[in-house]
This record gives structure tokens, C-alpha cells and sequence, in this order.
């Protein structure tokens, strides 16, 4: 596996080089008047349509690295990892009327981040600072994440050179591309390039999900032979132990709680035209669950496959799980469609990866720049600080795969799902009610954090050989209860921050501490496109 | 709290009983008892997986529903 696959390289390069084309003309695209206002750059003018908005939030949140991990992780333990699927079917109904209040009140005061409404709804920029930062902090690893799946890719072609420049020089020219459209055309260029890299994704699963069963003997076949796979190991298996399946759920929707608090989910909802396209995309967007689950599927796949040489691939001597789909589809595939499926995962990095600076950027020109260092910052002022941030957060992002551990950046992400629940109360709940005391809702994110934390540090993965944050799985039994049961770290954790969020409120109230001045009034969270905007 | 002369009409609201109808699509996936089971298989598939997948279309299904009948057009009054 050292020669390089030249059809697939070549195809996977044309597909590359016409998308990154595609991302700079898409400045122009829906040209505005300026484009040197935040809300040009960073939302794509708040203007997006139906179908526009579909594909920019599908790209945004099934990832490269969902492509290549799941099946990675079902192919790996079986059962557990399908998680994926009840997280991503439960999510849009949780959210539907969630996040049309947030886009109203977005509308109605031209908040641009999470943290922003927070910030105008407690009236305290402390708290606002603290979700930003929870932000940004759980998104940088997930950026770094994507570069994880075009790696994948890259290995899959062939492209492992032995020296630290050659092995890494393919990652850095896409990523640099990657970051001068970002800079240049703004939320337009992922919102454009979504569509060839959705329609991409779309042809290859279906293409595989037809095809490799056939090679493979049938579904009945693929499923048995992963069976026997797992009661061979005595590790995993097609159905979920019984004690697993608590961890199962409280995952399922820990994480569906979790999905529309990342900003980069927020970015892709406020950038829609009106409310009546996220409703409209709730129901629609479950297309791509469907998918992701066929793609989950394609872990058993590549076990059935094991004797047509499908394996994961070994770089500096330990086998790399993320390769598992792009080998099967290097081994299952003539050329020239392994070259297409592989851009349609390398494309589809560079989708969530541009979403995802983007959002991160805003959240510090947002709430830390204009907050804290230039109290009046022009809407130009602002667009400017936001493009060079998008440009130091990739950097970031590409130095933590290039120097670290890529096992580092899984461990990040995951700590990344925990922390960024616990701005749920402040965020999600701060929507609907007013009853939390800002003190109370800070108590809480202090608590939930440090909670999370102690948690994950005692989770060991003897796969790794880590002693700590080694997987999201907390056993019930550490906190002395009689039942030897995993549960989702996040979810136990979020309990603890409501539960003190509470209790400091009423603390708060009962002492006469004084509260933030909310700037919203309850119309503003029904406001629809053609409601006037406030001017301040 | 301050009033502004654009606020919008204070009557709007996004409550419906339709909205209840978003429970099923949370609730019934996070009941692994319905499909931690490998029988009846379809189409070669455990029911554990063509069960989650067949979620999605309940989670459409629902949606959609409370889409369609929660429209404002539909909602507003003449």
C-alpha cells in the first residue's frame, strides 16, 4: 500500500481544484452590496433559501470525519456505535421550536452568535464571554477533526510519503485553498460548495450500498459475517449488551441535546431567510440521517470484506481505524469511482471545516473583540477582525494535527460534546424562560464544566493505552451506586448544571443579588422575515 | 424591557397541540427495548438496524405534520 493510485489521485484532484474555483467565485454569488459587513461575510446575508439552507446545515453537520469515524467505530464494536442514528433522528424535533425562537430574536436585535443573545438576554457579558469561549473551545478540535478525514483519504491514495514534509504537504496546500475562499467569500463559498459536495456524498452511498452487498453476498451475508466477527473477539457484537444500553440512549441524546448548541450549527440557522425554512428543513433534513445511517453500515461492509484485503491501514506501525472507508472503497470500487467517493469525503471536510472557523471566528469578534478591546467596532471593522480570526483558527487547527497526536484531537472532540451542553441552560433555556439569575446560570456552567471534567478524566481506553479521557462512557458505580452501568458523561454532567443553576438562582433571588437587564421583550421570539429590525 | 414602537404584534404565538406530536420522534428512539433484537430480520437486516432506520421516516413523518399545520398563513386569522 506505499504506491500511489494514480486514476484516483488525479480524479480526486480535478474534483478538488473545481470546488475550490467554485469557493472563490462565490463571493459573487447572490452579490451583496458590501461585503464588509459581518452579517455578509459571517451568514451569507441572512438570506438563504430552502433549499440553500439544506444543504449548507446537511454539509454542516455530517461531517467527513462522521463519515469515517462511525463506520470506524461500528466496525470496531458493532451495535454501540449506531448511536449515531437515534442522536440524528431525535435532534430535529428536540430543536424545532427551539430554534425559530432563536432566529427571531437573532433577526429582531441582529445577534450573530450564541453568545451575543445570551449576553442581551441576562444582560451579563461575563456569561456571554464564558459561552463564546465554551464555543470556540469545543469547535477547534472538530475543525482539526475534518483534517483527520481528508488524511484518511490521502493514506488511501497512496500518498504517505516518508518524510515529515512529504507526508503532510498534500493536507497543507488544501487547507491553505481552504482558507483564502473562507477569507475571501464568506459563508457563500461552503453554502456553495455544499451542494456539489452533498450531491457527491449522495451518489457514492447509493452507489455503495447497491453495489458492495452484491460483490459481498447480500446484506444476510454482511450482517453474519460481522457477527461472527465479534463472537470470535468477544468484543462488541450486532446488538447492544444489556448494561450498554443506558450509555446508548443517554449518548443518543446527550448529543442531540448538544448538536444545534455547537455555533456552527447556530451559524448555519441564523443564515436562513425566515422561520418558516427551518421548520420546513427540520422535516427535511432527516434525508440525511438516512444516509448517514447506510454509511454507519458500510463498518460492517468492510468486515464482510476482510477477504478481499480490507483492513485498515498501518502508519508508523499502528493501525489507523479512520481508514476503514476509504480502503473499502479503494478495494470495492474501479479507480476512477474510489477517486470520486474519495473527493466526496475530502470535499466534504472542507464544508464543515469553513462553517466551523467561520462560527468560531465571529464568536471572538463577537464577544471578545467588540466586547473587551474596541468597544466600537464599525460592522466593516468587524467582517475584517472575523476573516483574519477564521485564518488564525485553521492555522490552529492544522498545527494541533500536524504536532500532536491525531489521537489528541479525538479526545479534544469528545470533551468537546461534554462542554459544550453546559451552555445549555444560559443558551436553549434562556429561549424560553427568564426565571434563571445570570450568578446562577454562571454557578452552573462552573459546575457542569468541573463535573464533566472529573468525570472524563477518570475514563480510561485500553485500546490507546490512555489512563484518562478515554471515552465518554462514566461508570455508574465510581459515584458509589450500586449498579456496575456506563452512562453518557455529558448527560451527567448537564444534570449537575441544572441543578445548580437552580439552586443559585433561588440563592441569588433569596439575597436581593442584582440581576442583568434582559433587552428582549417576548414578541421579539416571534418575529418573521419583513418584522423591522432594532436599531441601536 | 424597554418598549420600542416596531415591536411585533404581541398575539403571535408558536403554540399549538399539534406540537405534542414532536414527543414521538424523541421518545421512541431512546426506547432500545423496542429494537435491541436481531429477529424479525428484513431484507437480511437485524431488526435492531432496520428498525433505527425506519425511525427516520417517523421522525419525517411528525415533523412534517407539525410543520404543515402549524404554518402561519394557515394559522392567521382572517
Amino acid at each position: 500500500m506505499t504506491s500511489i493510485n494514480w486514476t484516483e489521485l488525479i480524479v480526486f484532484a480535478v474534483l478538488f481544484v473545481i470546488v475550490a474555483g467554485l469557493g472563490f467565485v462565490a463571493s459573487s454569488w447572490r452579490r451583496p452590496k458590501s461585503m464588509h459587513h459581518l452579517d455578509e461575510w459571517g451568514l451569507g446575508g441572512r438570506s438563504f433559501g430552502g433549499w440553500v439552507t439544506w444543504f449548507l446545515i446537511g454539509g454542516d453537520l455530517y461531517t467527513a470525519y462522521t463519515f469515517v469515524a462511525v463506520p470506524a467505530l461500528l466496525y470496531a464494536v458493532g451495535a454501540g456505535g449506531f448511536f449515531a442514528l437515534p442522536y440524528t433522528v431525535t435532534t430535529y424535533p428536540i430543536v424545532f421550536l427551539v430554534l425559530i425562537r432563536l432566529w427571531s430574536v437573532s433577526h429582531r436585535h441582529g445577534f450573530v452568535t450564541p453568545a451575543d443573545f445570551v449576553r442581551a438576554r441576562f444582560g451579563s457579558p461575563t456569561l456571554a464571554l464564558l459561552v463564546a469561549i465554551t464555543g470556540i473551545a469545543a469547535t477547534m478540535p472538530y475543525i482539526a477533526l475534518q483534517l483527520i478525514g481528508i488524511e484518511a483519504v490521502l493514506k488511501a491514495i497512496g500518498l504517505t510519503g516518508d518524510s515529515f514534509v512529504a507526508r503532510h504537504l498534500p493536507l497543507i496546500i488544501a487547507f491553505a485553498i481552504l482558507a483564502a475562499y473562507t477569507y475571501q467569500s464568506g459563508l457563500r463559498a461552503p453554502a456553495l460548495i455544499a451542494f456539489v459536495k452533498d450531491t457527491l456524498i449522495y451518489v457514492v452511498i447509493i452507489a455503495a450500498v447497491l453495489y458492495i452487498p452484491h460483490q459481498l453476498g447480500g446484506w444476510g451475508a454482511i450482517f453474519d459475517a460481522a457477527d461472527h466477527k465479534f463472537t470470535a473477539a468477544k468484543k462488541g457484537g450486532l446488538l447492544l449488551a444489556g448494561p450498554s444500553q443506558l450509555q446508548y440512549i443517554t449518548l443518543a441524546f446527550g448529543s442531540a441535546l448538544a448538536l444545534f448548541l455547537y455555533p456552527h450549527s447556530v451559524t448555519g440557522v441564523l443564515a436562513s431567510k425566515n422561520r418558516d425554512i427551518i421548520k420546513r428543513n427540520m422535516a427535511a433534513l432527516p434525508a440525511y440521517s438516512l444516509l448517514l445511517g447506510l454509511i454507519a453500515l458500510l463498518g460492517f461492509m468492510a468486515i464482510a470484506a476482510g477477504s478481499h484485503g480490507v483492513a485498515p491501514l498501518a502508519v508508523d506501525g499502528k493501525p489507523d481505524p479512520n481508514t476503514i472507508v476509504p480502503v473499502l472503497f479503494d478495494r470495492m470500487f474501479p479507480s476512477w469511482f474510489a477517486g470520486i467517493a474519495f473527493a466526496a469525503i475530502g470535499i466534504g471536510a472542507l464544508v464543515p471545516a469553513a462553517i466551523m472557523s467561520i462560527a468560531a471566528a465571529n464568536l471572538f469578534t463577537r464577544n471578545i473583540y467588540v466586547e473587551y478591546l474596541a468597544r466600537d467596532a464599525t460592522p466593516g471593522e468587524q467582517a475584517r477582525v472575523s476573516k483574519l480570526a477564521s485564518l488564525v483558527v485553521k492555522l490552529g487547527a492544522l498545527l494541533v494535527i500536524l504536532l500532536l497526536d491525531p489521537q489528541f484531537s479525538i479526545d479534544l472532540q469528545l470533551i468537546g460534546g461534554v462542554i459544550i451542553l453546559q451552555t445549555l441552560p444560559s443558551v436553549a433555556l434562556g429561549l424560553f424562560t427568564r426565571w434563571f439569575h445570570r450568578a446562577g446560570l454562571v454557578a452552573g456552567w462552573i459546575a457542569g464544566m468541573g463535573s464533566g471534567m472529573a468525570m472524563l478524566y477518570t475514563i480510561p481506553n485500553p485500546a490507546t493505552h490512555h489512563d484518562h479521557f478515554g471515552g465518554s462512557a462514566f461508570a455508574l458505580s465510581k459515584l458509589g451506586l450500586p449498579w456496575d452501568v456506563p452512562i453518557f458523561a455529558g448527560f451527567l454532567a448537564v444534570a449537575v448544571n441544572l441543578v445548580v443553576v437552580v439552586v443559585a438562582t433561588l440563592i441569588a433571588r433569596a439575597i436581593k443579588a442584582p440581576d442583568g437587564v434582559d433587552q428582549t421583550v417576548a414578541s421579539d421570539y416571534f418575529a418573521d422575515e419583513g418584522d423591522p429590525k432594532l436599531v441601536r | 424591557m424597554t418598549h420600542d414602537p416596531t415591536d411585533p404584534p404581541a398575539e403571535r404565538t408558536d403554540r399549538s397541540p399539534w406540537n405534542w406530536l414532536l414527543l414521538v420522534p424523541i421518545v421512541i428512539p431512546l426506547l432500545p427495548f423496542l429494537y435491541n433484537a436481531s429477529e424479525p430480520r428484513l431484507f437480511g437486516f437485524p431488526r435492531f438496524y432496520w428498525m433505527q432506520l425506519a425511525f427516520v421516516g417517523l421522525g419525517v413523518a411528525c415533523t412534517a405534520v407539525v410543520y404543515r399545520m402549524t404554518r402561519r398563513t394557515t394559522g392567521r386569522k382572517p
